[in-house]
């Protein structure tokens, strides 16, 4: 019996090393492990072994039983192995080859100028409201203390539909409209289109963007509009930019300013980009006017606040340095893709 | 506003700073500058020269050799010019000069001579005839017996001819008539570097003849001027101004023209009050009538056009007719001509408003319709009137006579504004004291009287404490003032509207529709291109009424033309494909006086490869979708304008559209140029707003398995998918969790005029594990429902 036992030993062996697929393998299992295999076959005839042998022939056969069976079991692991290193081999492909992605959608840049600008707001503290397109001149003009027969009318081509209806030519109208409805503290943005009579050319559109800032509560200073725009070009131009407030006039701020951040490009020594200025005008502000806070409903003894005005198309050009405005309209999906 | 920087050192002391430091410093107290620009340009070491001698050159006829004295020596010059003669002053540039455009100018040798450099001509420094009407410009400019030149060998030529001056070109804003003049910047230069102004006091010298009885003067609307004087000088002697004179009015950009007329500019530029002459020949009856013109009444203007006013011009009239629009322009046939002998100088205060309008109505904006326009300070018609008369005698250009002939109703108090140094301090936030403010108050020459400021009549912009303060904080300095948070906290937020908004841009974008932006107006002619037809209330917009032109001239009531516009760009500019959307406002008019009602719209296009009506339809009811807008009801309709008949849907909530789907109709795209199909949607994001559920609550997830069957139907081909869904969805009950259609087919083993639509049903239970009899019985409720629209079980 001991031979027959070396001798399945020796069979198996050799068949396994012959196998060349995990199914041979298995077949080989079930001829000499299996249940009607050739070791059980063997094992069957224990009870004819002298009480003295059965332990030594038991013993063999167990060895030879875990031999065959991680015999095959290595054998398996090897196969399967070899089968995925093929497949994988197989399987191999050129991924320099051009991909195939679904369309992607893009804001328009203005919108992601504009979300920025809010974003900058909202963390300070501001609420953003909208107000209309098509405007009374009362709120365009008259309670921003500019009445029908002031100059500075002459200096913003007006688009009117009727005497007393314009297309808006600035977003300060909504801050009268805030301040008609609510009372102070009042701390808003409005942005939104604004319309005025200049012909289309790379820095004229007769459409264009404005963002207007209104900050109404008791104690406002100068100091605090200062600040307040120091942080916001601060966040919205990098840490290091550099700022500076320059007498100006409107009739709806007093004292009023324009903001000039230095030039990026020649940090102040003067280039083409700043026309040799050596800074480049950012916004309009300023203390808001006694009369346009009468004009509103409040006392101006006991509020005081300031607003402010920026041109969002301006702020988009500077920043992604964009050369013809002309471009944000048209949408060419082109140009729109790389924002 | 230029400025002449030598003219603005006449009255305040500045030193020699630079034109940049200047220019800089003035900005920063708020009158801002555009730009400097220094006389002469890049001449460089070009000095004066006498001639010695001409002597023919050797081996050439057309050349002559110079012997020239400049000052430290004598150098030889060669040149082909013919207009010299000697002891002729001229301009010498020596070896390694520079003329005003930058030409070096070397030593050389002209046909074997020694040549140490050139003479120049007028052009090659930089002026012009203007400046020097003696000059030739063809040839060696040779300075003549000019009491203004200094025509000393050796001298440089800039400081010779006086062209050394630097200008300065000012952005004055509209509240700063004041600052239109020499006088007003200088002073805004003395307050912003601490120096005093020295203004000067205009004096006539008597000549014992008066102008008494030589003319009237009646104001007879004192509401448009206030006070007009006026002065006659006789024996006019019309000539060239002297040269300091011509330099400074063109430093100023202004052309000389003859010493009259350049006195009435030479003041108007000093004093800001504009200043007219007229020919006293032409006065009739020597009255001057300030008055409203008749309708329909005439003149030619000094431009030589014919102009017919109306009774809102104000005119200036003799006995008879308008001789001049009152601070616009004068008349052609009253001004000064070469054989005038006596002339009226006119010096008055127009109101600002009705100039401007005036000059808007005859689109002719003159220097002193500008200036008026700002509304003028009436107590400066005499200073200026009298600087006239002065500079008269100064040049000799005629006799002044005694005496003023004036009409004025000005007699208004100054204003008066409280002084409250501590609310200033507290509005700025500084620290200053009442002494620092009053000084740069009286800078600016307003007086404090008790705790009053008295306001000067030259600056009608001060007229609240908030505009003392803006003085004190740009005298002082906006940089110098801190910078400090607002006090008190604040919560920032965007609504929830707002929210809704960024949530549907977010969906389009994810789903790889682009943003666009395009405007608001348009051609009412865009309104046929997308068929709108004739009697649509869509087809009445807001109109504009002054237009930039036709293509945007009304405000749009339906943004597709925009997107389709903006799709046509792409298409021709060869973009493969363009999916876009735009959220903006559609104007739909009310009353003719009230705002029209601005919807906001979303409105998307797209064309490309892959693009097709269900894709599209796809992407809306996504957005529907994601924005919590639910109970919808999509429903074919072939009336919308624009769209193919057959591919076209509207959305419903409620009964109420608010959404169009579909293709463009054929002809719509072939209007556009798009040779390609093009499917667009359109939603009203209000309606949208208004139905959304904004809140989302969590659904469970399914603890027990589904059951799915298939379910194949045989119907009228002409019954909408839709209404079958809606039959399953309302027969099968609560297991039901889904339908999906999976298959349409006609043809083979159909009959004609019938469909095969087979769906695909999802049943689940969230109790308990669903059993057979279950499925089978929801399921056979569908069918009887479908069955009830007439669609049969397919065998």
């Amino acid at each position: 019996m001991k031979e027959k036992l070396e001798e399945i030993r020796r069979k198996a062996k050799e068949e396994l090393s012959k196998a060349s697929a995990v199914e041979a393998v298995e077949e080989l299992r079930v001829k000499y492990a299996g249940k009607k295999g050739e070791l059980t076959a063997i094992l069957k005839q224990m009870g004819k072994l002298s009480p003295e042998e059965r332990p030594v022939i038991g013993q063999l056969a167990n060895e030879v039983r875990s031999y065959i069976e991680s015999a095959i079991e290595t054998k398996k692991a090897e196969l399967t192995e070899e089968k995925l290193q093929k497949t994988l081999e197989e399987e191999k492909i050129d991924v320099t080859l051009p991909s195939n992605t679904e369309p992607l959608g893009h804001k328009h840049p203005l919108s992601v100028v504009l979300d920025e600008i809010k974003e900058i707001f909202v963390g300070m503290g501001f609420e953003i409201v909208e107000g209309p397109e098509v405007e009374y001149d009362y709120y365009n003009f008259e309670a921003l203390n500019i009445p029908k027969d002031h100059p500075a009318r002459d200096t913003q081509d007006t688009f009117y539909i009727t005497d007393n209806i314009v297309l808006r030519t600035q977003t300060s109208p909504v801050q009268v409209r805030v301040m008609e409805k609510k009372k102070p503290p009042i701390r808003i943005i409005s942005p939104g289109r604004v319309f005025r009579s200049d012909a289309v050319d790379a820095t004229h559109s007769p459409l264009f963007h404005q963002i207007e800032g209104l900050v109404v509560d008791k104690d406002i200073t100068f100091a605090d509009l200062k600040g307040t725009l120091e942080t916001f070009i601060k966040r919205l131009y990098g840490e290091d930019s550099v700022v500076r407030f320059r007498p100006h006039h409107f009739p709806f701020t007093e004292p009023s300013a324009e903001v000039d951040v230095q030039c990026f490009s020649c940090k102040g020594k003067g280039c083409r980009v700043c026309k040799n200025e050596g800074w480049i005008e950012i916004l309009g502000c300023g203390m808001v006017h006694p009369k346009v806070l009468e004009n509103c409903g409040i006392d101006p003894e006991e509020y005081s606040g300031f607003a402010l005005g920026l041109g969002l198309e301006r702020v988009a050009m500077r920043r992604y340095g964009v050369d013809d405005m002309r471009l944000f309209f048209e949408n060419d999906t082109r140009f729109l893709s790389q924002f | 506003m230029n400025l002449s920087i030598r003219w603005l050192k006449d009255f305040v002391d500045i030193g020699n700073i630079s034109p940049r430091n200047f220019s800089e410093a003035v900005t920063m107290s708020g009158s801002k500058v555009e730009l400097f620009e220094t006389e002469g340009g890049q001449v460089e070491n070009i000095v004066v020269g006498r001639v010695l001698s001409i002597e023919k050159h050797p081996d050439a006829d057309k050349l002559v050799v110079c012997q020239v004295d400049i000052g430290d020596k004598n150098v030889q010059i060669v040149t082909a010019a013919t207009n010299l003669k000697v002891g002729d002053y001229v301009p010498v540039c020596k070896d390694k000069s520079r003329l005003f455009d930058g030409t070096p100018i070397k030593k050389g040798k002209l046909r074997g001579v020694v040549s140490e450099g050139m003479f120049c001509s007028i052009a090659e420094l930089g002026v012009t005839l203007h400046d020097f009407p003696y000059a030739v410009t063809d040839g060696i400019f040779v300075l003549q017996d000019d009491p203004d030149l200094y025509p000393v060998p050796g001298t440089d030529i800039k400081e010779a001819i006086g062209l050394n001056d630097t200008k300065i070109e000012f952005e004055i804003t509209s509240n700063r008539p004041d600052c239109f003049s020499v006088i007003g910047l200088a002073r805004e230069a003395a307050a912003t570097f601490h120096k005093d102004l020295k203004l000067h006091t205009p004096q006539v010298q008597p000549t014992g003849k008066s102008c008494e009885g030589m003319l009237e003067v009646k104001i007879h609307n004192p509401e448009l001027c206030p006070v007009y004087s006026a002065k006659i000088v006789e024996n006019v002697r019309v000539k060239p101004s002297p040269l300091w004179l011509r330099e400074r009015l063109r430093a100023m950009g202004v052309r000389p023209i003859n010493n009259i007329v350049d006195i009435t500019n030479y003041v108007m530029l000093e004093y800001g009050q504009p200043m007219h002459a007229f020919d006293l020949r032409f006065i009739k009856d020597g009255k001057i009538n300030v008055r409203t013109a008749k309708d329909g009444e005439k003149i030619t203007t000094l431009d030589g056009i014919d102009r017919t006013l109306s009774s809102s011009n104000l005119v200036i009239a003799d006995a008879e007719k308008p001789v001049a629009i009152a601070g616009v322009m004068g008349g052609e046939y009253s001004g000064i001509m070469d054989d005038t002998t006596t002339i009226v100088f006119e010096s008055a205060n127009f109101m600002g408003s009705s100039v401007r309008l005036t000059a808007k109505e005859h689109g002719m904006r003159t220097d002193a319709s500008s200036r008026y326009e700002k509304g003028l300070d009436p107590n400066a018609c005499i200073p200026a009137l009298t600087r006239a008369c002065e500079l008269v005698q100064l040049l000799d250009a005629g006799d002044v006579l005694d005496g003023v002939i004036m009409d004025s109703h000005y007699n208004d108090e100054p204003v008066r504004i409280k002084f409250n140094p501590e609310w200033i301090n507290h509005f700025l936030n500084t620290e200053l004291s009442a002494e620092e403010m009053q000084k740069i108050l009286e800078k600016i020459e307003c007086k404090i009287e008790g705790d009053e400021i008295i306001v000067p009549t030259f600056r009608p912009d001060l007229q609240h404490k908030a505009d003392i303060a803006e003085e004190i904080a740009r005298f002082y300095g906006y940089n110098v003032i801190p910078s400090t948070s607002i006090k008190g906290g604040a919560q920032g937020k965007y609504s929830v509207r707002q929210k809704f908004d960024m949530t549907i841009t977010d969906t389009l974008i994810a789903r790889g529709v682009s943003e666009i932006m395009t405007y608001s107006f348009i051609s009412p002619k865009y309104y046929n291109k997308v068929m709108m037809p004739e009697n649509h209330p869509l087809r009445k917009s807001v109109v504009i009424s002054n237009p930039l032109g036709e293509d945007t001239s009304i405000m749009r009531t339906t943004a597709l033309p925009s997107m389709l516009e903006i799709l046509a760009k792409n298409y021709n500019n060869r973009n493969e494909y363009a999916y876009l959307f735009e959220i903006a406002k559609e104007y739909i008019p009310t009353t003719p006086d009230t705002l029209p009602v601005e919807k906001n719209v979303l409105t998307a296009g797209f064309y490309g490869e892959g693009v097709d009506f269900f894709k599209v339809k796809g992407i809306a009811e996504q957005v529907l979708d994601r924005a919590g807008v639910k109970n919808y009801e999509i429903k074919a309709d072939s009336e919308q304008f624009g769209y193919h008949p057959g591919r076209c849907a509207v959305v419903l909530i409620n009964g109420e559209a608010f959404g169009v789907i579909g293709e463009i109709h054929p002809r719509v795209r072939e209007n556009y140029g798009i040779g390609t199909r093009v499917y667009c949607f359109s939603m009203n994001v209000d309606t949208m707003f208004e139905y959304a559920e904004l809140e989302k609550h969590y659904k469970p997830l399914p603890k027990y398995p589904a059951v799915t069957r298939d379910l194949a139907v045989i119907c009228d081909k002409d019954i909408p998918v839709s209404e079958l869904e809606k039959a399953i969805r309302s027969g099968a009950g609560k297991y039901l969790e889904s339908v999906k259609l999976f298959d349409v087919y006609q043809g083979k083993q159909i009959l004609p005029g019938k469909k095969s639509v087979a769906f695909n049903l999802v049943l689940r239970s969230a109790e308990e594990t669903l059993t057979d009899e279950h499925a089978a019985g929801a399921v056979n409720k569908a069918i009887k429902a479908l069955e009830k629209i007439g669609a049969v079980l397919r065998t």
